[in-house]
């Protein structure tokens, strides 16, 4: 396990800071005494196994759950989030797992769903226009911003989503399993716009179940256990740390298939 | 290698960049388009155009007088009333939601403004007023019980339905129906004023002018912003045809009394709210919480003041029917909105064209939906059919058009286009 002030990013800014935050339900508590630096310019993999309470600190960031306690620092300033427009009106933008896009729209609706520009006149023709440079900027591929989302696959819808969590500028976007969906170009895609979204200054704290689509753009990898935090690694530490870390436990799967090959490598040089 | 930049345009279109996508030009390339939609299940308000079209030349060739302007003029008089009913059903359906109690809340309203214009003396406008007023109470009562308790509109408008029709009944007392004064401005309003000729000439002009205003200044800015536009050959040609097909109508009916006050009313609220629901955050709203609600509440949108506005709008709209419905036969009696009513006001936005699974519907889906109701209804009447057989065929051609709705959908839904 590595050192937690072993950041590659210390110098820049911290985005968000979380200290001690912990989240209950109940006689459950989701999230137990949680901390979590992000900083500008920089991907942040959140990965736990099922229950680890990953999607309900997104949750607690994106302003869906209250948090029970613990204290939230946004750009330095003491913040609560108490619904989702407090939290994008921070500039914390969230791009959830079950993509919440209305498919009867079409993607300009979608894009600018909740923030029209010219509330009693609609300003389609600024809008498209507005659309249309967001998803260049992306190099998203959408045949068309007049189709309906129904009509786009799941590449492009997940591309829809995070194009419109980049509208109200945010500094910092959140993204709840962005892949956990999609094919393995679509998968590409998306890690793409991540690292384009991060090249754009944001910071980003990304979900995933996928170790490789983890260690092909984090910069950090923050492991959470049964609600609470769990380590922090480098995209280099190895499959074996990572797996122990999210499984809590030494001896599993792939941990003895690491040991039989050390073994075997060992022998092999015995009898050599 | 044919593909020459155009000379023009220093960059490609922002919307035209995508080589794989199909973009229609000219007159074949709209009428392909269109074809591919329909046949996609995007069917739009062909289903509705096509069955009037049916209804008409069926009840034409049984009895001539049916297509007389006389007659027409009397199913546009009939069609304000219940269509102004329905155009409050079409928002409660755009976002997924039911009242099936407007029939008994514009009889509670007639019952209203009898009893305060004609018993209590009431000044007429303020006993509309009143009327309406209650019907803004009812829909913030549905949508308190919606919002707060969870009560799904189904039931808390059925519960409704019953509840209302016993206010009705009390408000109404003993006699059981009151007359409304012939003569007054109200009933005036509701059986024989009519616009004149010139004026309805005139308005007929507005959608054609408004049409090449608003695409000629929109193209222009389309072009500034680098996105494709619609050809003005096009938009010409649309103008004119909308133009032409409205000053016959108008000039047709004029030769009898000429186009009903009141049916203006009811076309001027669908205009309105047509605009309301396309063009505004409102409206944009009211489409995404039918389509995905939890999608709208995450986007930051109040989804519970959306319904509280999709029912209000419903009942408000239903008291002001019960209202020009009184007016329409010159009385508030126990009658009033019950029978077919609710259902008519319900099949009318349907068979329109909006959806009973919400998220798709639009203002004009009452106005044609109504008319098409409306001519069965009259159509029968003239048939001299009795009233059992009226009930029937009305809900035969319900059916229909909810089977036509469900196999679009499950259409729509294969061709990506839900």
């Amino acid at each position: 396990m590595t050192d937690a002030s072993r950041e590659p990013n210390a110098t820049q800014q911290v985005v968000l800071r979380l200290r001690g935050i912990s989240k209950n339900f109940g006689a459950v508590s989701a999230l137990t005494d949680i901390d979590l630096d992000v900083h500008a310019g920089e991907v942040v993999a959140l990965v736990g196994d099922n229950g680890a309470g990953k999607s309900t600190l997104v949750k607690v960031l994106a302003g869906v759950h209250a948090p029970s306690s613990g204290t939230m620092e946004f750009n330095g300033k003491p913040v609560s989030i108490a619904d989702p427009s407090a939290a994008l009106n921070l500039g914390i933008a969230t791009v959830f797992q079950d993509l919440a896009l209305c498919e009867n729209l079409d993607v300009v609706a979608n894009i600018f769903l909740g923030r029209e520009l010219s509330p009693l006149r609609l300003d389609e023709v600024a809008m498209e226009t507005k659309a249309w440079t967001l998803l260049n900027e992306l190099s998203a591929r959408i045949p068309s911003v007049r189709e309906v989302v129904a009509s786009l696959s799941g590449g492009q819808r997940q591309t829809v989503a995070i194009a419109r969590s980049l509208l109200l500028e945010p500094k910092l976007i959140l993204l709840d399993e962005p892949t956990a969906a999609l094919g393995v170009a679509q998968t590409a895609e998306v890690l793409d716009l991540i690292e384009r979204v991060r090249d754009r200054g944001l910071g980003v704290l990304m979900i995933s179940h996928n170790m490789e689509d983890v260690r092909a753009v984090a910069d950090r990898i923050v492991v959470l256990r049964l609600g609470r935090n769990n380590g922090v690694f480098t995209p280099d530490a190895s499959n074996h740390e990572l797996v122990g870390a999210i499984t809590g436990a030494a001896n599993n799967s792939v941990s003895r298939r690491a040991g039989r090959r050390a073994q075997q490598e060992i022998s092999q040089g015995e009898r050599q | 290698m044919s593909n020459i930049p155009n000379p023009g345009a220093g960059k490609p279109l922002l919307d035209r960049s995508d080589v794989r996508v199909k973009h229609a030009s000219g007159i074949s390339g709209t009428l392909s388009a269109f074809y591919d939609r329909v046949r996609s299940g995007d069917l739009g308000s062909l289903p509705v155009v096509v069955g009037l079209v049916i209804i008409w030349t069926v009840f034409s060739t049984l009895n001539p007088i049916f297509l007389s302007p006389t007659n027409l003029v009397n199913l546009l008089f009939d069609c304000s009333t219940v269509g102004i009913i329905s155009l409050g059903i079409v928002c409660v359906l755009i976002v997924g939601e039911i009242d099936l109690s407007v029939g008994s809340t514009s009889g509670f309203a007639s019952a209203l403004l009898g009893v305060l214009w004609v018993n209590n003396g009431w000044p007429v406008g303020l006993a509309i007023l009143a009327a309406i007023a209650c019907g803004i109470l009812i829909g913030s009562i549905y949508a308190a019980l919606f919002n707060k308790l969870g009560m799904p509109s189904f039931v808390s408008t059925l519960s409704g339905l019953l509840a209302l029709l016993g206010l009705q009944l009390f408000t109404l007392g003993k006699t059981g129906s009151i007359n409304l004064p012939y003569g007054s401005a109200l009933v005036s309003f509701g059986q024989t004023l009519v616009m004149p000729d010139w004026l309805s000439h005139t308005v007929a002009l507005l959608p054609g002018a408004i049409m090449l205003l608003v695409g000629f200044r929109s193209a222009a800015r389309r072009r500034e912003a680098n996105l494709s536009t619609q050809s003005s050959g096009n938009l010409l040609v649309w103008a004119g045809a909308i133009t032409v097909a409205l000053e016959l109508i108008v000039y047709y009916l004029n030769i009898d009394r000429g186009i009903p006050w009141m049916f203006a009313l009811f076309v001027g609220l669908v205009v309105f709210m047509n605009y309301a629901l396309t063009r505004t955050q409102w409206g944009r709203s009211m489409t995404a919480v039918g389509g995905n609600r939890e999608a709208a509440r995450r986007s930051g949108i109040n989804v519970r003041k959306v319904y509280l506005s999709a029912f209000v709008l419903c009942s408000s709209f239903a008291a002001l029917g019960g209202v020009l419905a009184a007016a329409r036969l010159a009385s508030s009696s126990q009658q009033a909105g019950t029978g077919d009513v609710n259902l008519n006001a319900i099949a009318a936005a349907v068979i329109g064209g909006t959806s009973l699974f919400g998220g798709r519907g639009s203002a004009y889906a009452a106005l044609l939906g109504i008319i098409v109701i409306q001519s069965i209804s009259n159509g029968l009447t003239l048939l001299d059919l009795s009233s059992s057989l009226r009930y029937m065929i009305t809900g035969g051609v319900l059916a229909v058009a909810v089977i036509i709705d469900s196999l679009a959908r499950r259409s729509r839904v294969s061709h990506g286009r839900a």
